[in-house]
Formats: C-alpha cells, sequence, structure tokens
C-alpha cells in the first residue's frame, strides 16, 4: 500500500495538522510501511463476523436526567489560552 | 531495608503498629526521589509540600482511630490521570499547561482511602509508546541498567515502583503499558478487566481500549490498590456494577488443580531465547506447585498488532480532536481559526501521535473504512472468541509479558514498526477486554529482569491474583532491587 505525497496531505488535513515538509515525506514512507504490513488482515475470511466495537456486554446506559453541579465555569476557564465575558474566546472566523 | 523500599501491606502493619508516622515514610520516600531520580527520570513533576500535608493529614485521621491499608501510604500517579490542582501533561507539549479542575475517579478514590499523592510520573506522550522515549520531556531511564528504556507507555510509574521512589503507583494500560513496563523494570503490574475501573479523568487514547491498572512490588499490593480503585462509577457508563471482591481473599497460596494454559503463539521465531527459558520454568514451577499446565491454541493472535493499530489510532483521532487550542493547553498564535487548530496541533503534538492521529484519519477515511477500520473490528471478534474459547478449557493463560528484556534508549526510535512488536504479546488481552498481570520470572544473562504474563477471563481478576501470589511465594524474584 503506497501513499501518494497528495493522500498525506489529504489526511493532514482531514486531522487538522499542519506538516512540515520532511514531516510529509517521512509519514509517507512510515505509513506505507505500516498499512502493507497490515495487509495481512486481508487474508483473512471475515464474510458473515461481526464487528466488535466494544469488549463489554452493556450498551446503552439511562439514568434520571438531574440537573447537578459538576463544575465552576471560572475552574473550567481557568485553563484557556484566551477568554472572555465567561467564554473561551478564538480567533475571528469572519473579517 | 529502608522505609521507602517497603511493600503497601508492610509499609501499612508499620503505620498501623505505630512504629512509623506518614511522614516519616513520605519523607524517606522524597529523600530517595531526590537522591536518585537525576538517574532514572520517572517523575515529571512533584508535589513535596502538598505530599507531606497529605501524610500530616493521614497521621491525624489514624490517631483519630481511622485504619486502612492505604492510608498514608505514598504513591505516584501516571502523567496521564487528572489530578485536581496538579498539572497533568500526558507527556505532551500541547497540555504543558494543564491543571485539571478535578481529580480522575481512580485519583480521587485513593485521596478519599487516605493516600498521599507524590507526584506525576513520565509517560509515552497520550500513552502511545512502548518506551517512554516519546514523552516531550525526555525519556525514563530503566533503573537496572540506564543506558535501556523503562519500556512504556507507564515507564515512569514502572520505573519509581521498581527504583523505591514510592511505594506504589497507578498507570494506564491500552495495549500493554502498565504490564510490558513491568516486565522490563521488575515489578507487578495490573491491567484490570475493561469497565472493572472507571475511566472518568483518565485522558482518552482509546476509549475502547484503556483501563487504569497498577504497579506495585509485590502480588498482595495489587489486590489491595484494585480493591480501592475498582467499582461502578457513575461518570463513567462503561464501568461494570458488578461488586468488588475481597481480593485480598484470593491470596491462598493454594492452586491445586487450578488450570494453566499455555498458548504456542506466545512462543515465537524472534523472542529472546532468554525469556522464553525463564517463562517455561515459571510454568513448570507452577505445576510443581499444584496447577495442571494444558496446551492450548489463540490462532489468531498473528492478527493482534495489526488490529490494535487500526483500532486505537482510529479512536485516538477522535479522542486527540479535543485539542483544538480553545479550552485547555497551547495556543499558537496566528491568524485565522482553521491556521490556528492545524499549527496548534503540528506543534502540540510529538512525532509519534501525529503518526497514530494520521493512520486513525486514514483507517476511517472515506473508501477505506470498511478495507481497514471495519475489517479490524471483524477480526476484533475473532481475537476474543479465541479467549472465550480458551477460558471454556482452563482457569488461567500463562505466557511471555515482552518478547524481549528491557532495550537501548534509542535502539527503536527510528522504526515504528520494530516498536510496535514490543506489545505483542500484551494486546490481545486489551482487544478482549480481559485482565491480565505481569510478575518477575527470572533475569536475564545481563541482569535484565523478565516477566510472566497470567491473563484472567472478565472479572477474573481474583482468579489471576491466586496464581501470581502462589508463584510469588515460591520464588524470589521480587525481592530483588537495582544497584542504583
Amino acid at each position: 500500500m503506497q501513499l501518494s505525497r497528495e493522500e498525506v496531505r489529504h489526511i493532514a488535513q482531514l486531522a487538522r495538522l499542519s506538516l512540515t515538509d520532511e514531516e510529509e515525506a517521512l509519514y509517507q514512507e512510515q505509513l506505507s510501511a505500516i498499512l502493507e504490513h497490515f495487509e495481512q488482515l486481508q487474508a483473512l475470511n471475515t464474510k458473515d463476523i461481526p464487528p466488535t466495537a466494544t469488549a463489554l456486554p452493556v450498551r446503552n446506559v439511562m439514568r434520571e436526567d438531574e440537573v447537578e453541579q459538576a463544575h465552576e465555569r471560572e475552574d473550567l476557564l481557568a485553563n484557556a489560552p484566551d477568554e472572555e465575558d465567561g467564554c473561551f474566546k478564538v480567533p475571528a472566523v469572519l473579517d | 531495608m529502608t522505609l521507602n523500599q517497603l511493600t503497601v501491606s508492610e509499609a501499612s502493619q508499620k503505620l498501623e503498629s505505630g512504629a512509623v508516622s506518614a511522614v516519616d515514610l513520605t519523607e524517606a520516600v522524597l529523600e530517595r526521589i531526590e537522591s536518585v531520580d537525576g538517574q532514572v527520570g520517572a517523575y515529571l513533576k512533584l508535589a513535596p509540600e502538598d505530599a507531606l500535608d497529605q501524610a500530616r493529614e493521614a497521621d491525624s485521621r489514624r490517631a483519630a482511630g481511622e485504619d486502612g491499608a492505604l492510608l498514608g501510604i505514598p504513591l505516584a500517579i501516571k502523567d496521564v490521570l487528572c489530578t485536581k490542582d496538579l498539572r497533568t501533561t500526558c507527556g505532551s507539549r500541547i497540555l504543558e499547561t494543564f491543571v485539571p479542575p478535578f481529580d480522575a475517579t481512580v485519583v480521587g478514590r485513593l485521596k478519599e482511602a487516605g493516600a498521599v499523592v507524590l507526584g506525576k510520573t513520565n509517560t509515552d506522550e497520550f500513552a502511545m509508546g512502548s518506551s517512554t522515549e516519546n514523552s516531550a520531556f525526555g525519556p525514563t531511564r530503566n533503573p537496572w541498567d540506564t543506558d535501556r528504556v523503562p519500556g512504556g507507555s507507564s515507564g515512569g510509574s514502572a520505573a519509581a515502583v521498581a527504583a523505591d521512589e514510592c511505594i506504589a503507583a497507578l498507570g494506564t494500560d491500552t495495549g500493554g503499558s502498565v504490564r510490558q513496563p513491568a516486565s522490563l523494570c521488575g515489578v507487578v503490574g495490573l491491567k484490570p478487566t475493561y469497565g472493572r475501573v472507571s475511566r472518568y479523568g483518565l485522558i482518552a487514547y482509546a476509549s475502547s481500549l484503556d483501563q487504569a491498572g497498577v504497579l506495585t512490588k509485590s502480588v498482595a499490593d495489587a489486590a489491595i490498590l484494585l480493591g480501592t480503585i475498582a467499582g461502578h462509577d457513575p461518570r463513567d457508563s462503561t464501568s461494570l456494577k458488578a461488586p468488588v471482591p475481597d481480593y485480598a481473599a484470593a491470596l491462598t497460596g493454594e492452586i491445586d488443580g487450578m488450570r494453566v494454559g499455555v498458548p504456542q503463539e506466545y512462543f515465537v521465531d524472534g523472542m529472546d531465547p532468554q525469556v522464553e527459558e525463564a517463562v517455561r520454568k515459571a510454568i513448570d514451577q507452577l505445576a510443581e506447585l499444584g496447577a495442571e499446565i494444558h496446551e492450548i491454541e489463540l490462532p489468531h493472535t498473528e492478527y493482534a498488532l495489526p488490529v490494535y493499530y487500526l483500532v486505537a489510532p482510529a479512536e485516538a483521532s477522535a479522542n486527540l480532536a479535543r485539542y483544538d487550542g480553545v479550552r485547555y493547553g497551547i495556543r499558537e498564535e496566528v491568524d485565522g481559526l482553521l491556521e490556528m487548530y492545524t499549527a496548534t496541533r503540528g506543534r502540540g503534538f510529538g512525532p509519534e501521535v501525529k503518526r497514530r492521529i494520521m493512520l486513525g484519519t486514514y483507517a476511517l477515511s472515506a473508501g477505506y473504512y470498511d478495507a481497514y477500520y471495519l475489517k479490524a473490528q471483524k477480526v476484533r471478534t475473532l481475537i476474543k472468541a479465541d479467549f472465550d474459547a480458551a477460558f471454556g478449557q482452563v482457569d488461567v493463560i500463562a505466557a511471555p509479558t515482552s518478547p524481549t528484556t528491557a532495550f537501548r534508549i534509542g535502539e527503536r526510535t527510528d522504526d515504528p514498526l520494530q516498536m510496535y512488536l514490543s506489545d505483542v504479546f500484551t494486546l490481545s488481552m486489551n482487544l478482549a477486554g480481559n485482565c491480565g498481570l505481569s510478575l518477575p520470572c527470572g533475569f536475564d544473562e545481563a541482569g535484565l529482569p523478565i516477566g510472566l504474563q497470567l491473563m484472567g477471563p472478565t472479572l477474573g481478576e481474583p482468579t489471576v491474583f491466586r496464581v501470581a501470589h502462589a508463584y510469588e511465594q515460591a520464588t524470589d524474584w521480587h525481592t530483588r532491587r537495582p544497584a542504583l
């Protein structure tokens, strides 16, 4: 499985990662080698096998919807790189 | 023997008899950290003042008549578990500034039991790695040979226990991250059954595989710690409601008639012959203690590595989307929102984290989902079915924890696949959701520890503890200490 440089750029864009040229080249080579190795899975017949997303028998877990105070707004904002008027502040989206 | 070398059980007896105070114990451990952590690098952040405050509090609680196996016991916490008001970085630049406003449930339960939190231990960034070399803050060194890795990702916790820089520690295990470093550092490491322990406040890597675990100097200590951290938590819907048994009651020393399975797929070409020999001897010893040894098959073992390295990165690519420079962590100041996201993530994450995010994003992307992610989930079903069938025939499975002893720092960093192979014997347990424990079973010619892995069925921790404890009592590997 050989990834092209274009594909590496596309994946990085989907993942919201800015990569240097060196990183693109390195990941192109390494991800290709890793995916090549993983081709062995294709040899296994899984036609009627259901997928497993979790090892647990539990599925939906229901509870009463009760309001409680979990955290103080001030405490949660304390870790934010930028805030204003009790909200998280981000760079301008529109000019 | 100095106080910092004590096990939880030993220290607890001394506290109960009044022979020592929690402050004495904590001071002894802090002195040890002061003298050897420059060589080992187990800790990312120490909280000596807070630790001494907690020790004084534990002493007052005891003076007021309270008792408890962890009251006043100094512990180390892997830096992937949130600690209120104590910086938690996951070994990543992107969380360099993060101070959690709450405790992970496991940390909260230890604090309620009166345990003393010493500080936070080093980890591969976001627990992604097998050597602790992927930490943004530098590697941890193996106390048995400081030119070698301690394993990972809970390498800081494993090294801290091995070097007596704590009495015991918490780690997390997504693909072997408690058991493999326990093996490489010569300590006991337990990954509980998925759902046995709350994941609330465990900073997510791969949510269907992550589980907090314990690193200790004895099997009895692992039983004490698990008994404290286990149990249902309303804040984690995947935590099981099953009652928590008295794990100490399982330590009978008696394994007569216990059925131990030995999977041929765990003794493969390319593994270190000294590891194989030590593990085979340990299995012989279990037979001498009265266990019945059965050859078993886990036929899909060879597929665990690709399945894990598709499922875990896929989950990671979604979980790590939250690090966007908005709510916590660092932000790269550039113009534009999208540019801020990509710059923050591009510079904040290290090479292995970016590699896994890329791999996971690819496996989930349009056109490749069926071939990679869905295929991996189907093979995961087969791997789990192998274990279900095996545990129909045997009570516990014995195998090596790691195919080799501790490797040299830098030896595997250029080849991600070679590094991934370090986890080849531990990944399956996380995929199947069962429990597994590593304990010391010998040393190679270079004096490096070798680990025996005991795997149990879902909620089979009492059986695993029973077999591990019986083996430990019959051997003295766990009493050896590195010369630092």
